[in-house]
Formats: C-alpha cells, sequence, structure tokens
C-alpha cells in the first residue's frame, strides 16, 4: 500500500515561503512525477514526503494515518538520491543489506532479498564489489536495489538520472518504468527533463515557484495545458507563444501553437518568414523561422527530407484546430 | 612534457636541494653513530678511545632504560587516546550551526599556538600547584585535600598537559574531515532507519578513518620526543616516573657529561622510532590505500 496525501501542506525557511500552503493525492500504485525548472520546490516537497524537512505547517497522510511528524524511518518509504548516496565503505552486499540490518531482518531472509534485488538488476557479479569501483548505471542500481530491499510503500526518487549520460539515462528510464510495472508500488520522482516526466508518469505534477500549476496524465499537460507556464515547459522542442496583433485575431492576449502543429509550405500559408538556423534529426527537421511581425522566431517541425536552406522563404499554416489560446493572465481560453 | 631530457633536467635541478637535505641528515646521524662507539666523557677531555658496543651495554643495562622505555609508550598511548577520542567529540560539537561559531572555532585551536615550556609552566604554576593553583583551590573549597599533581600522579598529569597541547590538532583535522562527508549519505541511512549511534557508526566512524590515521600518525612522531614539559614540570621525577627516553637521553649526555652513552640513547631513539612507524604503517596503512 502507498497512498499518500498532503494536505495545506507549507513549507517556510524563515522567512522565505518555498512551498505556500499546497493540497495533493497519490493514489496507490501510482507513478508520479514532479516536474519543474530549478529551484520550484519539487525537490524539498518530496523531501517533505519522505521526512527529511519537516512541514512548517500542514498535514502529510501515509495509508491514511498521519505522518507529519514521524521520523523518516518509520514512514516506510525508500529513497534514492541524486547522488545515489552509496555508502562508499561497504561493499555492494553490505550497501544493499544496511536497511534489512538496521531493521535486524534475520540473516536468512537478508540473504534471500539481497540474491532477489540483485537477479532483478543485474548486480549478482558485482556484490563483492565497493561502490567506487562501480559505473554510474551500476551505482544506480545498487541504490535501487537498497530501496527495494526495504519492501517500501512507496519510492521516492530524487532526480536519479541527472548524473548519467544520455545514453544511460534512456536505458535506466525504462528499467524504472519496467521496475514500476513489475513491482506496481507508489513511485514519486522528482525530475526537471520534462521528456522523463512524459515519457514514465501515469501523472504529472508540474510545480512553479513551489505552486501546482497542473496535475494530469502526460497526454492532458501536452493537449490541453491550463495556463501558458505548463504550456511552454510540457512539450519538446517548446510551444511557439505569440503575443500581438496576431493573439488578437483570436480573442487571445496570447496564442501557442506547437511546433508539430505547423504546416510548411514553399508558395502560400497564413505567415510569411524566413529560414534560420535548421536541426536536422533525421526523422524530422526543426526549422527556426523568422516571421514579420513577430517577437521571436517560431520553432516548426518539418520531415527529414525538406529541402530547405538558411534564408530561403516560407510560408507557415497553424492547425486551427490545436491553437492554444491565453488571456492576459496566461490561463487557457477553452 | 615527460620526455626524457626533461627528466633528466629535473633531476639535475632537484639535485642541489637533495643533496643538501641529504647532507642535512646524513651527517648529524653518521656523528651519533660514531660517537656511540666511542667513550666520550666532557669530565676527561681529550681522551676519546673507541669501545665497541660498550655503551649499548652500559645503557640497556641502565636501571632507568626499562622504566624510561614504558613511560614512553604510556605516554603516546595515554595522548593519542585522549585525543582521538576527545578530537571526535570536539568535531562533532563544531561541527553543529551555532551563534559565534568562527570565534569558537579560534579559541579550541588556541592551545596549539602556546609554546610547551609556556604551556607546562603555565600548568604546574596556575593550575596544578598544591598551594597556589587553581584546583589546590577547587579542592579545598569543596573540603577536600589538595593533590599534589606532580608528585602523586605525575604521569597522569605530564599526559593531560600534552593532551591539552594536542587535542586542538586532532579536532582541527577531524573536523575537516566531518565536513567533508557527504551529507545524502547520513540522509539516506536515516531513510533506511539507523538511529544516531549507528549512522555515527557505520558511516561517520568509517569516513573518518583516514584522518584518524593521520592524526596518529603525525601525533606519534611527535610525542616519541616529548622534553620540554617534562623538564619543566617534573625533572623525569620523581624518581623516573616520568623520564622517557628522550629525557633519559638528555640525562646522560648533558647532567652525566657523557656523550657517548647519550648517542647510544640516541640510535636506541630512531630505531625504537622506525619500529613504532613501521607497525603504525601496516596496521593503518591500508585506510591510506583505500
Amino acid at each position: 500500500m502507498g497512498r499518500i496525501q498532503l494536505k495545506q501542506v507549507k513549507k517556510a525557511f524563515g522567512d522565505v515561503e518555498v512551498i505556500p500552503p499546497l493540497d495533493l493525492e497519490i493514489n496507490d500504485g501510482e507513478f508520479v512525477v514532479f516536474v519543474g525548472p530549478s529551484g520550484c520546490g519539487k525537490s524539498t516537497l518530496l523531501r517533505l514526503i519522505a521526512g527529511l524537512e519537516d512541514t512548517t505547517s500542514g498535514s502529510i497522510e501515509i495509508d491514511g494515518e498521519d505522518a507529519t511528524g514521524l521520523p523518516p524511518a518509520k514512514r516506510g518509504l525508500a529513497m534514492v538520491f541524486q547522488s545515489y548516496a552509496l555508502y562508499p565503505h561497504m561493499s555492494v552486499r553490505k550497501n544493499i543489506a544496511f536497511p534489512m540490518r538496521m531493521a535486524k531482518v534475520p540473516q536468512e531472509e537478508q540473504e534471500k532479498r539481497i540474491a532477489q534485488a540483485a537477479e532483478a538488476l543485474n548486480l549478482t557479479d558485482y556484490l563483492d564489489r565497493r561502490p567506487g569501483q562501480l559505473s554510474g548505471g551500476q551505482r544506480q542500481r545498487v541504490a535501487i536495489g537498497r530501496a527495494i530491499v526495504r519492501e517500501p510503500a512507496a519510492f521516492l526518487f530524487d532526480e536519479p538520472l541527472s548524473n548519467l549520460d544520455a545514453a544511460l539515462r534512456v536505458g535506466m528510464r525504462l528499467e524504472i518504468s519496467e521496475l514500476h510495472k513489475r513491482l506496481k508500488t507508489t513511485m514519486i520522482y522528482v525530475t526537471h527533463d520534462q521528456v522523463e516526466a512524459m515519457t514514465m508518469a501515469d501523472k504529472i505534477v508540474v510545480l512553479q515557484a513551489g505552486v501546482i500549476e497542473q496535475v494530469g496524465s502526460p497526454l492532458e499537460l501536452y493537449r490541453t495545458p491550463r495556463n501558458k507556464f505548463v504550456a511552454g515547459f510540457i512539450g519538446s522542442p517548446k510551444m511557439n507563444l505569440i503575443e500581438g496583433a496576431e493573439a488578437a485575431k483570436h480573442n487571445a492576449h496570447t496564442i501557442g501553437a506547437r511546433p508539430e502543429h505547423i504546416s510548411v509550405s514553399g508558395d502560400t500559408g497564413t505567415w510569411k518568414g524566413t529560414v534560420g538556423v535548421s536541426e536536422h534529426l533525421g526523422s524530422d527537421t526543426f526549422f527556426h523561422v523568422n516571421v514579420e511581425g513577430f517577437a521571436e522566431p517560431l520553432t516548426v517541425r518539418a520531415g527529414g527530407d525538406v529541402d530547405l536552406h538558411y534564408g530561403d522563404t516560407i510560408y507557415l499554416t497553424p492547425d486551427p484546430a490545436l491553437i492554444h489560446k491565453f488571456d492576459g493572465n496566461g490561463l487557457r481560453i477553452e | 612534457m615527460a620526455t626524457k631530457a626533461s627528466r633528466s633536467a629535473a633531476r639535475l635541478m632537484i639535485s642541489p636541494a637533495v643533496i643538501l637535505l641529504l647532507c642535512w641528515m646524513i651527517v648529524p646521524l653518521a656523528m651519533t653513530i660514531y660517537f656511540s662507539f666511542l667513550r666520550y666523557n666532557l669530565l676527561q677531555p681529550g681522551n676519546s678511545p673507541f669501545v665497541g658496543w660498550e655503551n649499548y651495554y652500559w645503557f640497556f643495562t641502565d636501571p632507568s632504560f626499562s622504566a624510561a622505555m614504558i613511560n614512553t609508550l604510556v605516554l603516546v598511548g595515554g595522548v593519542l587516546a585522549i585525543t582521538t577520542i576527545g578530537g571526535i567529540l570536539f568535531a562533532l560539537l563544531l561541527d553543529q550551526p551555532m551563534w559565534g561559531q568562527g570565534v569558537i572555532r579560534i579559541m579550541v585551536i588556541a592551545p596549539f599556538f602556546v609554546m610547551p615550556t609556556v604551556s607546562g609552566l603555565v600548568w604546574k604554576n596556575m593550575f596544578m600547584n598544591p598551594v597556589n593553583g587553581i584546583f589546590g583551590h577547587l579542592t579545598q573549597a569543596l573540603g577536600f585535600a589538595p593533590i599534589d599533581f606532580f608528585g602523586q600522579i605525575p604521569m597522569a598529569s605530564i599526559i593531560f598537559i600534552v593532551s591539552w597541547q594536542w587535542l586542538p590538532f586532532a579536532t582541527l583535522i577531524l573536523l575537516t574531515a566531518f565536513q567533508s562527508l557527504d551529507q545524502e549519505q547520513l540522509e539516506a541511512a536515516e531513510m533506511d532507519g539507523a538511529s544516531w549511534v549507528s549512522r555515527f557508526w557505520f558511516i561517520m566512524l568509517p569516513h573518518l578513518a583516514r584522518a584518524i590515521t593521520v592524526v596518529i600518525l603525525i601525533q606519534t612522531i611527535f610525542l616519541l620526543s616529548i622534553f620540554a614539559e617534562i623538564l619543566v614540570t617534573t625533572n623525569g621525577g620523581p624518581g623516573v616516573a616520568t623520564t622517557n627516553l628522550t629525557y633519559l637521553i638528555y640525562v646522560s649526555s648533558l647532567l652525566q657529561y657523557d656523550v657517548g652513552i647519550g648517542s647510544a640513547g640516541g640510535v636506541v631513539a630512531i630505531i625504537l622510532a622506525n619500529i613504532v612507524a613501521f607497525f603504525l604503517m601496516r596496521m593503518i596503512g591500508k585506510n591510506l590505500d583505500a
């Protein structure tokens, strides 16, 4: 079981309010991702749930019981840290055994669980090595192994992949998703990378300056961002946000069109522009197009074979059904 | 840059410094060894024949020799135990955030800057003196007879003074080690259900192992040659209760004017220091590799 409820949770360091009162419900077995730019309070929120920080006010309930004042160890949660926080002087086996040793689990049971975890995480051959002798990905798996053996109510991940190189990150992303499917345990995952959030989450919580901007499934956020911030944050490359006269035509303060929802043509279209820098990815090409009258260049997606060069004139047409409209406060207009 | 030519040029250029240092060490060592084989007494000038191992024989059979050896080991061991354990406790305390941290840290380190002779005299006359000392006044105020520190517990008193001097050094080194401990490791251990004692034992202490090694090695080298504190407080007494090897060598060569026996004692001290260093290195050297 792992149902976590935050009720009016607030955190302040001195006079600085990092997280204004906030409500959030995380259901059993969900994979929830906290995403937001650096310094938005997502790690603090995770540490509040873990019990590593005290809440200033409000309450945290785990499985319906008040856990606000409980020390971290009593909450039945396991955490994987950004730096992995492995114990450098202990072998992998002892690292994984540490939480069980603290909980005084019998020796045979310990051996059994270590063997299972090592099997699941491909660590069997490395059990007697020290963390210093392992690669980044292996250390990451040891940290996860140490979390698994506790059989926690929920796993907490604090930007676990940010120290890995790009290729390994994709691999570990899959492994963590697979682990979630297998264990069906609640997982809370903090990241600043919206790609990780989109690919892994059942539910994404977008945070900015300690405030929850929107909660929803990845596709909900992609299709109906509640405000300009979420619109700009979710999706890669970023949504084009256009203000001024062009937006006024749609009776909005700002309109947004995703690069993949703008069609490119050589002779006719709504907007006329010149091609700037282009990024060829093979399957797709992203063009940065300077359109007259727009403050910023637009990003548009075209197929991999489009033959356009720097300085060419092109015409762009946004898909009218997929234009997002926002009012002066940045909120979505339906 | 490490070509053959640059390497030999580098060797050539550092050679004057190396040769100077080598002479600096070799000449006194050679002279000490040479004197240790002569009957060389300042009371019988002009006549110093070669006598082989005789000086060593007299030094080893000196009734104060075995006492001096034991005293040396007790002194070194006692001070090491107090400064290492005390240093860990002080470092733990100073690592906590508190008001006036900078000033307090400087004050803790201050005893290290006091000259051994001065601190020995201050402790002897102002604190431990049974008539004028503060400790004497305190015990009397409580209705007990004052303790004559250097008469009743001379070795413990010396150990106390030397520990007071070296505690700041240990504290400083161990404090920096504490500060380099990754806080996430402690938090991870907390999440893993480790109590404070377990966190100290399983996470902090292993992290300190290397710093503790450094403290013990460096202190041992200096503590084997403690001299000024003994000279200004007990003069090696009462009897030979606080005579260590260094002090015994001083007694032989400068109080009995026997340079030969003094030199023999010096050679013995060098050998003893090397044996201790060898065992220390072997015992805890593996901590330095890890």
